[in-house]
């Protein structure tokens, strides 16, 4: 590998963390969305509790 | 109480912030600072490594002081900022390794070398902090793994210059010392594109930092509501 | 004074539970002297002395380890842990008197180990003893806090080696450098700057980790 190509590596991995990065905190999103889902619903039906 | 909220304000301005840095850092190093003599374009790792190597030491550093707000003032919240500070100083610690391997092939052909003392420093710090989550992960929650991994996270701290007096001990050949204590042995153009490489790293970190602390309160707030609600 | 009478007693109280039990101390001891046995055909033929003291530091930390990981068992055993933290007595106290007494235990394993090493390996000078002394002062207080960190959670065995050895890495840079090197006036300083940074923080810190709430 030539020079350029390492620092090329280099950039790159510190650029692949950052988007494996973004993923995990998407996952993470998901997973906060549906607990406040359930949420939301365990509140509704103390509102409505015949509904 | 643990409302996540009024911290998130200034995040996205600081990620913009991060991000502008990051391009001027990046614009720095690749067009503007002079290629390196001795080593050629392979050098310009040096603009990405070393920040990251400072930044991970940084958040340690952070780690350990709010851990020792912890066991000043006693207050819980200072456990999760800990824990998350040595959690983004280990991930910088593992990218630090990692270009570092990648500068160190490209330079002398080798991926590691134990003659390099900055790098065995680096990887017993590494190993420590890495126990420092086998350490949580066996302690069951409470105000006493707070206390033991803030303890824990501060003599990381106190061992950052023990080891680093070790390995001065003996020479060290190898491992380019870019500053000397003469000042650094670099261009201004060169110290530029390195100090705003540093600024654009290390404020990531932090951007990162705060992100992780607000997801985590997050999910505590949301499981505090679904005890309420049940 | 009424706190070195504390620590005294403290001491005396684990010197005189192993006397009577006898399994810390006869294990360490066996332990150390397999190792160097191991040692024997582990290193090859013709290999250098310095060789010879990097394993004996290996065979240090590692007898070490075995003398802190009994080090709370017996107040954890007999349900003594929560008694002796709500004793009236400071509660670093009780980090000083395990300390001293498995400094003693490894001192009096060394006091075997140390002699059969430089008389079937490699000698050992007054300085290399010297460097010996002040590494077992780190490890035994270092170690002392973080056995007792890693008492309270599971898998406490296996924890604590992962927590103690990258702290012990400069105490065996010092030990090795008092050994072999010219110059061993700057690895003796290290030893001492470390237990002197260490023994401090453990002292200071070990109330933090071992009360409940």
């Amino acid at each position: 590998m030539t020079g350029g190509e390492y620092v090329a590596a280099a950039y790159g991995v510190v650029f692949v963390f950052l988007l494996v990065y973004v993923a995990i905190i998407a996952a993470k999103l998901v997973r906060l969305q549906r607990d406040t889902a359930e949420l939301l619903e365990l509140a509704r039906r103390r509102e409505h509790p015949d509904a | 109480m643990s409302s996540a909220f009024l911290r998130i304000q200034g995040l996205p301005a600081l990620a913009v912030l991060a991000a502008g840095l990051m391009g001027l850092a990046l614009l720095l190093s690749f067009f503007i600072a002079p290629e390196d003599g001795d080593q050629g374009i392979s050098q310009r790792i040096f603009y990405i490594h070393v920040p990251i190597a400072l930044t991970a030491y940084f958040c340690f550093g952070l780690g350990a002081w709010k851990a020792l707000l912890l066991l000043w003032r006693g207050d819980e919240r200072h456990d999760l900022e800990s824990y998350v500070a040595i959690h983004q100083g280990t991930i910088f610690g593992t990218l630090t390794l990692i270009t570092g391997a990648i500068w160190a092939r490209a330079s002398w052909g080798v991926w590691w070398s134990w003659d390099s003392n900055q790098l065995v420093l680096f990887l017993t710090l590494f190993l420590f902090y890495c126990a420092y989550f086998m350490l949580r992960f066996s302690l069951p929650e409470g105000p006493r793994r707070a206390r033991s991994s803030a303890v824990y996270a501060l003599f990381g701290v106190a061992l950052i210059p023990v080891s680093f007096l070790a390995i001065r001990l003996a020479e060290d050949f190898i491992h380019p010392t870019t500053f000397t204590r003469d000042g650094p042995q670099m261009t201004g153009t060169m110290f530029a594109a390195f100090c705003v490489s540093w600024a654009a790293v290390t404020l990531l970190a932090y951007v990162l930092y705060r992100v992780e602390l607000v997801g985590k309160r997050l999910h505590t707030d949301l499981r505090e509501l679904r005890e309420a609600l049940e | 004074m009424s706190y070195l009478a504390d620590v005294a007693a403290l001491t005396r109280k684990d010197l005189r539970v192993e006397l009577r039990a006898q399994d810390t101390l006869p294990a360490m001891l066996l332990f150390v002297l397999s190792t160097l046995v191991v040692f024997h055909f582990a290193l090859p033929e013709g290999t250098g002395e310095d060789a010879a003291y990097g394993l004996l530091w290996v065979a240090i930390v590692f007898t070490a380890l075995l003398g802190l990981a009994r080090a709370w068992v017996p107040e954890q055993e007999h349900g003594v842990f929560d008694g002796l933290v709500l004793a009236p007595c400071d509660r670093s106290a009780i980090w000083v008197g395990k300390t001293v007494a498995t400094l003693a235990f490894l001192l009096a394993a060394q006091a075997v180990a140390l002699p059969a090493f430089a008389l079937f390996f490699a000698p050992l000078d007054a300085v290399a003893l010297v460097g010996v002394l002040l590494a077992d002062i780190g490890i035994c207080a270092v170690g002392s806090l973080l056995a007792a960190m890693a008492a309270a959670g599971r898998a406490r065995e296996l924890l604590l080696p992962l927590l103690l050895l990258p702290l012990s890495i400069p105490l065996i840079v010092g030990g090795v450098g008092a050994a072999i090197s010219t110059e061993p006036g700057r690895y003796l300083l290290l030893l001492a700057l470390y237990d002197g940074i260490f023994a401090v923080l453990s002292w200071a810190s070990f109330e933090y980790v071992v009360t409940e709430s």
